[in-house]
């Protein structure tokens, strides 16, 4: 199964490879990776994606949590949560296909942020799903670059994972 | 307000954290603190040959006492040449501290000399790893260090120091600090009361129990609380390799060691318990088996200080996160206290059932009138030694036979490399230790193979007087890898023989110690007599011994636990 792990880190050089070493070392799948710093300039958050059975995952959190810069960690698939990707897309977009791509990308509530005469580049944001989606709608023969930020998830609710 | 160097900050950190020994190597990045060591008598270093041999002498020194080693060596190469020992300790959860030099900041990154990113090398076989950003710093990261290593599950911690950082004329205000504040490492401090409460309660329901015990508690210095836990249960106790002298081995109530050649009945034993209390172990594949068909009728109570150990490779039914001593101490309270007792027609039933798998196998082996066997001269070092030497080995064969057939009573005195298998680690270990207990009996079991891994080291005793005793069984093999030849590979020796031996004697005596030579089976307990009687010599006893000899027993690949080889022809 699919779970998303959000993960409060000291924002410290060296501390996202001992994350990202801890996937590889131990033969855990990373799907998707995001890092940034929070409102609290001494801690990272920190998503990532993975797929395992249960005993792996259970694995997986409990390694992490026994990285010294690991400060808290919560699986966001455990209860109700939002989770987000941003993708942006450079569509191909010329003659009678210009009004097609423009109908596609209105349905998924997509925007253009940029044109040329040739070309769209679309902003969708939605959970991981509804962006595969859009790709398989336009169809790949129109897609000329893609760029997905990964997933970014928090828990729904009074929940927050804070110190 | 007193201001010193990076490097005289360093050492003196280490005197504050009341290190009396560091283990090392110079080189041109540490240069600055080597010269801090030369202006003071606090901290005694010891040059060794190899920067490995560095860290297993500190993993010794650790073994022993329960305390934290310390290595000092060089950037690069001398940095990579710790490696194996790092990860030597971090398999068997040793605490250890090792202070890296490393090129200036301004150059890191260029390929500088004897530049390597031993942060990033070191980082899968370590606890965790700080490098020194600020000379200020020091004093922080060296107590936060040594924290780090010794609490919890403890481990190797690496510190990177850039040479700028120790720069001599570059002086700051120093201060120790009293307290470490780390908000994101909070080790377990007492086990759940309603777990322990659940795991008490199948412990006195238990028909048929066993109590698997490791080297956590050793490591969480829980030997007291477990005898006497399992003292008061009346139940048999089998331990791990790693474990070995947590529960004395002499007593009726200890099994033997279980696992890959553990005894018939331990394994037995476990094949067919109702219950299992694993305490500070952690279900690795040399004990378990195939983890599929382990243990099948059995139900799984697991206390460790790690949570990352329990439900690894088998589920435990009740897990138990905290120390082994206050669980334990827990544990006995409430047995104490509880009206239930243990059913005593079943444990009767259950120790006849044990007794007799006992009896089957004993751990014979087959004697012979002129071959020196390599178990008999395990046998006569623990009559000669009254069990009480401080035991270190390397790995194959002797290893194994060592830990069979030394009989310890006491825990941190067989010392060896369980978790890696580190071939090389017994010289520099009984070196450690000796230098630590110099009134004590260390001796080194090892083999022709092993100990030319870091025979080095004999300039090491030399120089400091350490007076170990090696007992080098000399099969003319690599024994383990050809006895797995002689098991899968129809005795295809691929590589297993070690053709032109040196002469050990003489290799012994050129490094101004004494060599022994033993060939005739008649001779044997003579000249370890002879040999321990030098007590202030270093002896290298080269001893000729059987080179046909297997281990037994040995479970089956890919078997449940008690399918075992008990002897070459013998399969059950
Ligand atoms: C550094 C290292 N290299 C390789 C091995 C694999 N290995 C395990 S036992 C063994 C043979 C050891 O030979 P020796 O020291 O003579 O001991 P014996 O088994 O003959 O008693 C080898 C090569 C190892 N454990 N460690
Ligand atoms: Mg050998």
């Amino acid at each position: 199964m699919r779970h998303i792990i959000s993960v409060l880190l000291e924002n410290e050089p060296g501390a996202l490879s001992r994350v990202v070493g801890l996937f590889s070392q131990r033969n855990y799948n990373i799907e998707t990776l995001t890092v940034a710093p929070t409102e609290d300039g001494t801690l990272s958050r920190l998503t990532v994606t993975t797929t395992g059975s249960d005993r792996v995952i259970e694995q997986i959190t409990k390694q992490l949590n026994k990285l010294i810069e690991v400060v808290k960690l919560v699986d966001l698939t455990e209860g109700s949560h939002i989770e987000r990707e941003l993708m942006l897309v450079k569509l191909k977009a010329t003659g009678a296909q210009r009004a097609e791509v423009k109908r596609t990308v209105d349905i998924f509530r997509g925007q253009i942020v940029d044109v040329t005469s040739s070309i769209y580049t679309v902003q969708l944001v939605g959970a991981s799903d509804k962006l595969d989606a859009f790709i398989q709608a336009i169809g790949t023969a129109v897609v000329l670059e893609v760029v997905r930020s990964g997933v970014s998830g928090i828990a729904r609710g009074e929940k927050v994972l804070s110190l | 307000m007193e201001l010193l160097s990076g490097a005289d900050m360093l050492i003196r950190s280490l005197q504050d954290e009341g290190i009396e020994y560091i283990y090392g190597y110079p080189g041109g990045a540490a240069l600055h603190i080597y010269d801090a060591l030369f202006r003071q008598d606090h901290v005694k270093h010891i040059l060794v040959r190899h920067e490995q041999a560095a860290v297993h002498m500190a993993d010794g020194y650790a073994r022993a006492t329960g305390k934290v080693g310390t290595v000092l060596v060089t950037s690069g190469p001398g940095a990579t040449n710790t490696i194996t020992g790092i990860a030597t300790a971090f398999m068997d959860s040793i605490p250890m501290v090792v202070l890296c030099g490393q090129v200036a900041s301004t150059l890191i990154g260029e390929d500088a000399f004897q530049e390597t990113d031993m942060i990033g090398v070191s980082r899968p076989v370590v606890k965790h790893n700080l490098s020194v950003r600020h000379p200020e710093e020091i004093p922080e990261i060296i107590r936060r260090a040594y924290y780090i290593a010794s609490t919890g599950r403890p481990g190797p911690v690496v510190v990177d120091i850039p040479k700028d950082m120790t720069t001599p004329n570059e002086r700051y205000e120093y201060v120790f600090p009293k307290k470490v504040k780390l908000r994101s490492y909070n080790p377990a401090v007492r086990g759940h009361a309603g777990q322990i409460k659940k795991a008490v309660d199948m412990l006195l329901a238990a028909k048929r129990p066993v109590i698997y015990a490791g080297g956590g508690v050793i490591l969480g210095k829980a030997t007291a609380q477990l005898t006497e836990l399992v003292r008061q249960l009346g139940y048999p106790i089998t331990n791990t390799l790693m474990g070995i002298g947590c529960y004395p081995a002499t007593d009726q109530q200890h099994i033997g060691w279980l696992g890959m050649h553990g005894t018939y009945e331990s394994n037995m034993a476990m094949h067919h318990s109702d219950l299992i209390l694993c305490v500070g172990a952690r279900f690795d594949d040399r004990v378990t088996n195939a983890t599929e068909k382990f243990c099948p009728g059995a139900r799984i109570v697991h206390i460790d200080i790690d949570p990352a150990s329990i439900s690894k490779t088998i589920d435990a039914d009740v897990p138990i996160v905290g120390p082994v001593d206050s669980v334990l101490k827990e544990m006995l309270a409430q047995v104490k206290e509880s009206k239930r007792k243990p059913d005593a027609e079943a444990l009767a039933a259950w120790w006849k059932q044990i007794d007799e798998w006992r009896a089957y196998h004993g751990m014979r082996y087959e004697t012979s009138d002129d071959v020196i066997k390599p178990q008999e001269v395990i046998e006569a070092l623990w009559e000669l030694t009254n069990g009480e030497a401080f035991v270190t080995s390397d790995v194959g064969q002797h290893q194994m036979f060592a830990a069979q057939y030394y009989k310890f009573d006491k825990p941190n005195r067989w010392i060896n490399s369980g978790g890696l298998g580190t071939m090389g680690f017994g010289l520099p270990a009984a070196m450690g230790v000796k230098l630590n207990f110099p009134d004590d009996e260390v001796l080194c079991v090892t083999g022709e193979g092993s100990i030319q891994m870091n025979i080095q080291e004999l300039s090491t005793c030399k120089q400091y007087n350490l007076p170990v005793k090696i007992i080098n069984l000399n099969n003319q093999a690599l024994g383990m890898v050809k006895q797995w030849q002689d098991m899968n590979y129809e005795s295809r020796h691929a590589e297993s023989y070690m053709g032109s031996l040196p002469d050990f004697v003489k290799l012994a005596e050129a490094y101004g110690h004494v060599g022994i030579r033993i060939e005739k089976k008649e001779d044997l307990v003579p000249k370890l007599k002879e040999a321990l009687a030098m007590k202030d010599k270093l002896v290298f006893l080269d001893i000729y011994v059987d080179r046909f000899e297997h281990v037994y027993p040995m479970q089956v690949a890919r078997g449940s636990m008690k399918d075992m080889w008990l002897s070459k022809t013998e399969r059950v």
